[in-house]
């Protein structure tokens, strides 16, 4: 075995989103972790399979909801206030009614923008190259086809014995994923 | 069409489907790839896009005029200072909030039909609001100025007065702008990770794969991405609700008798949902005719967005009629002369037409036999699209032109500027449409494909939902 090169993983390819749902939990109860499941559309409860944690992005966007409502409203007290204060017929210079749309407004920008710039960074994308590409059959992820890939990195990974493993959960076919 | 007679025979209950039947994940990749890359363009796509781009060199011409001779070659002057630049600002809009519907607050309400149609609603919100944009920017006379619509610190330490509806207005349109593309970004991308891995052109592979970001359907990536998606649809929402109250904010914050009143905003995202449904019909009935995309646009879904008219157009309704109603019975005379001046003043063939386009036509919608005629649809739907511009004639101009004092009253006529701006920001549209046509995946694959049953795929399965087993042949 040491011969070989190293490899990335052992990737099962799948015909349905049940079969790589009922193969991503077989190989969570023979205790693999180092996995990752692809599909071309997302599959409820495939996460929770593969035991993904929480994510963190409803939080993000919360703060950075938060952070907007706050710069939105003091940038206008400070510019009304402070700044630029006039004076119109003795009313109060904080006008708060009027500055509630634009507070609105910045929140949401803020909240948006984290979500879909947090979504992305936090997927670690854009990522132009990545091993499981370099199986060929993988063009078809984006299309009809489910796949399973166990990366060499577990602890439980072993070539053959992993080979076995995944030939037994009836896959299409299972492939050498290279670096 | 096959849907049609299925629930003639199978009575009122049965409803058309939402998509074909006999499709499977590959063949609908192959059918919405294919209108892109690989089948060739349409004479249909040609035709429509050759009169966007003409009508598009109206727009330059007529652009180009104005920032050479002013605002001046336009038909505004005292007491009529907001013509077509307010109008059509204001119709573009609102056409843009039938996308964030559809995209948004359908999805958080689960309508699944609204599937095949979102992400060619949503690409009309992003090319209505750059049409939009054009008009308030084109209107300050000097737009190479326009930055000093925004808070940014200058030498005259001057800012912009965030106590006025004109200034909301800057902030609610950039941000609804710049959500909306993100939206329709972040829907893209697993489609254009298809597209990457379908084309066979190298240039295309690599300008899809750009645009994809390295996307690779992965379990850990889908799971972020439905929380994005489900959080940026819940922001989504309110923001549309308020961009166009503030729209609305800009004439009832005013004083001005026909415009100061509590109304306007909810009857103007009504209106606004109206339109956008009706420009929705009028783009996507020729385009799934060009491409046969019957399969995917079914009569279902033409005969749900009449009903979101027809309820829209209720709600309008109720609308100019509570606004008739509150200038008699509020008493004032100005409120009242100029309700009563719409009707029967200069301009009250035009509040005829209106009432025609707006409320009567559509009441054809009621019958269950005009819903599933598809061409009277697409002229009840033109209709409303005038009747909508219509709407934002009469209040902006019948309002201005006789308020207070009758020593400063006067008439309104737009010139030829006016109308090529206006007909030249349509062929902006149309070009923007139909180039996203052409280039982009214009149904969202990947939700279509969630709408396939997986049992559907292969040989039948033997024990129901038995896992690993059946598919292994």
């Amino acid at each position: 075995m040491d011969t070989q090169p190293s490899i990335y993983g052992l990737m099962a390819e799948f015909d349905g989103p049940t079969d790589l749902l009922a193969a991503a939990k077989s190989a969570h109860a023979e205790g693999y972790r180092r996995m990752d499941a692809y599909s071309p559309f997302p599959v409820e409860g495939l996460a929770e399979a593969i035991e993904v944690r929480h994510t963190r992005l409803p939080l993000l966007v919360l703060l950075a909801g938060l952070f907007g409502a706050l710069v939105g409203f003091a940038s206008q007290y400070y510019v009304t206030v402070f700044d630029y204060p006039l004076n119109v017929g003795g009313r109060p210079l904080n006008s708060w009614p009027a500055y509630i749309p634009i507070t609105f407004e910045v929140t949401i920008l803020f909240a948006a923008l984290t979500a879909v710039v947090g979504m992305i960074a936090l997927n670690r994308l854009p990522m132009p190259y990545h091993p499981v590409f370099n199986v060929p059959r993988f063009a078809l992820a984006s299309r009809e086809q489910f796949f399973l890939c166990i990366e060499a990195a577990d602890s439980r990974f072993d070539r053959e014995g992993t080979r076995r493993f995944l030939e037994s959960l009836k896959p299409r076919e299972v492939s050498e994923v290279a670096h | 069409m096959a849907a049609q007679s299925h629930t003639e025979t199978a009575g009122v209950q049965a409803l058309p489907p939402i998509i074909g039947t006999g499709h499977t994940y590959g063949s609908i990749t192959d059918r919405i790839g294919d209108t892109v890359l690989t089948t060739r363009t349409p004479r249909g796509w040609i035709v429509g896009f050759a009169a966007g781009f003409l009508l598009l060199q109206l727009f330059l011409v007529s652009a180009a005029y104005l920032l050479y001779r002013g605002v001046g070659i336009w038909g505004i002057n005292i007491p009529v200072g907001w013509g077509f630049a307010i109008i059509n600002f204001v119709w573009w809009i609102g056409i843009g909030h039938a996308g964030t519907l559809i995209s948004a607050i359908l999805l958080l309400l689960r309508q699944q039909w609204r599937t095949s149609i979102n992400r060619f609603a949503e690409a009309m919100t992003l090319f209505a609001v750059s049409c939009a944009g054009i008009f308030p920017l084109l209107h300050v006379g000097r737009p190479w100025f326009a930055y000093w619509m925004l808070p940014i610190p200058n030498t005259m330490r001057l800012w912009p007065q965030p106590r006025s509806p004109l200034v909301w207005d800057v902030f609610a349109v950039s941000t609804y702008a710049t959500v909306s593309l993100l939206f329709w970004y972040v829907g893209l991308v697993p489609d254009l990770a298809s597209f990457r891995d379908r084309a066979k052109h190298r240039l295309l592979q690599i300008i899809y794969g750009v645009l994809a970001l390295g996307w690779r359907g992965s379990a850990r990536h889908w799971h972020r991405y439905e929380t994005a998606y489900l959080l940026l649809a819940g922001l989504a929402t309110p923001l549309v609700v308020s961009v166009h109250s503030v729209v609305s904010f800009d004439f009832a914050v005013g004083i001005v008798p026909g415009w100061h009143t509590t109304i306007f905003p909810p009857y103007f995202v009504a209106g606004a949902i109206y339109s956008g449904f009706a420009m929705v019909l009028t783009l996507i009935i020729p385009i799934r005719k060009i491409y046969g995309l019957e399969d995917f646009v079914t009569a279902r879904h033409l005969r749900n967005m009449a009903n979101v008219m027809l309820a829209t157009g209720l709600i309008v309704a109720y609308g100019y009629g509570m606004e008739t109603f509150m200038a008699w019975f509020s008493g004032n005379l100005y409120e009242g002369y100029a309700t009563w001046n719409r009707m029967t003043g200069p301009y009250a063939p035009i509040y005829w037409a209106l009432i025609l386009c707006n409320i009567l036509v559509p009441q054809a919608l009621w019958s269950d036999k005009v819903k599933r005629n598809v061409p009277a649809l697409f002229v009840i739907a033109l209709f409303i699209n005038v009747g909508m511009w219509l709407e934002r004639f009469v209040i902006v101009v019948t309002s201005l032109h006789r308020d207070f004092l009758p020593s400063s009253w006067g008439m309104y006529y737009p010139t030829i500027w006016d109308w090529g701006l206006y007909l030249g920001t349509i062929g902006l549209f149309l070009s923007l449409m139909f180039l996203f046509i052409r280039g982009l995946p214009m149904i969202s694959m990947f939700e279509m494909r969630t709408l396939v049953p997986p049992p559907a795929r292969k040989q039948p399965l033997a024990g129901g939902q038995a896992p690993s087993l059946a598919s292994g042949d």
